[in-house]
């Protein structure tokens, strides 16, 4: 019963919050609805005993990317978008229903057979820190190492498209 | 009874609602965040997963994800950076050439 009110909770917050970064016409509103998102995401996956990642995804996407976007906005001083209205409507109506559609398509995909326990008759996946630490460094230690080359790529990449060019 | 299948149509949902942003928004900073929207569906179907199977592979998995997304963002923003600077315009529609 708790289990379900948190549930509904949560969800419901971040649906409405990520439609909201969807239909913001100022980016800077849309970046803080976007925070919402992810510390509910976090509650979420608390629920489902990641607690590991839901640290993770407060640190990370709150408190790194979503900083970042926000610098970038304050920096680019971007004023509200302004699009024909015509365009807008056409492009709005398309994505709706393509969107929709897609949706629905995945809910028919997902369609697991009925039964299904409810999940504190499953075994949880232990998401401590020891069980997650033990498996990125065993069985997925070169995944691991390998990601270090796409950071230093993506630095060196971010560096290079940022500097100033001399002669500017 | 909240079941696995609750989080699967939680994380659709999610994943539509950031579909419906990247197919309507000409912004190019407002289509980098619904992709990180459409990412963020995309973990929580990884981690539903891994608790329905009890196996904390999945987890894993979205930590890779958490770290690729981090690096594709550094570089989405610097290039953002550089179109407004170069083009001095943000709208994904404007940038259409690949050479000027």
């Amino acid at each position: 019963m708790t289990e379900a009110v948190f549930f509904y909770t949560f969800t419901v917050l971040m649906l409405v919050s990520a439609g909201f970064v969807v239909l913001s016409r100022q980016p800077i509103y849309s970046v803080l609805s976007l925070l919402a998102v992810m510390f509910c995401l976090a509650s979420l996956f608390v629920m489902l005993g990641a607690y590991v990642l839901a640290a993770l995804q407060v640190l990370l996407y709150a408190g790194a990317v979503l900083v970042l976007f926000l610098f970038v906005i304050m920096l680019l001083n971007l004023e509200p978008e302004r699009l024909a209205r015509m365009r807008l409507f056409t492009l709005r109506s398309v994505g709706t229903a393509a969107a929709a559609l897609f949706a629905f398509l995945l809910s028919q995909v997902f369609e697991l057979p009925a039964g299904e326990p409810p999940l504190e008759r499953v075994p949880a996946a232990s998401g401590s820190i020891e069980s997650v630490g033990r498996l990125l460094f065993t069985k997925y230690l070169i995944p691991f190492e390998l990601t270090s080359f796409l950071i230093l790529a993506a630095v060196i990449g971010a560096v290079t498209l940022g500097r100033r060019s001399p002669d500017e | 009874m909240i079941t696995v299948t609750h989080y699967l149509i939680a994380s659709v949902l999610l994943f539509s609602i950031g579909l419906i942003g990247i197919l309507t928004r000409r912004n190019v900073l407002m289509i980098l965040l619904c992709i990180e929207i459409m990412f963020n569906a995309a973990n929580l179907m990884f981690v539903a997963y891994a608790r329905g199977w009890a196996d904390v592979g999945g987890q894993i998995v979205v930590f890779f994800i958490i770290t690729v997304a981090a690096a594709e963002v550094t570089v989405g923003l610097a290039i953002a950076i550089l179109l407004s600077r170069q083009l001095h315009t943000l709208n994904a529609d404007e940038v259409s050439r690949l050479k000027w």
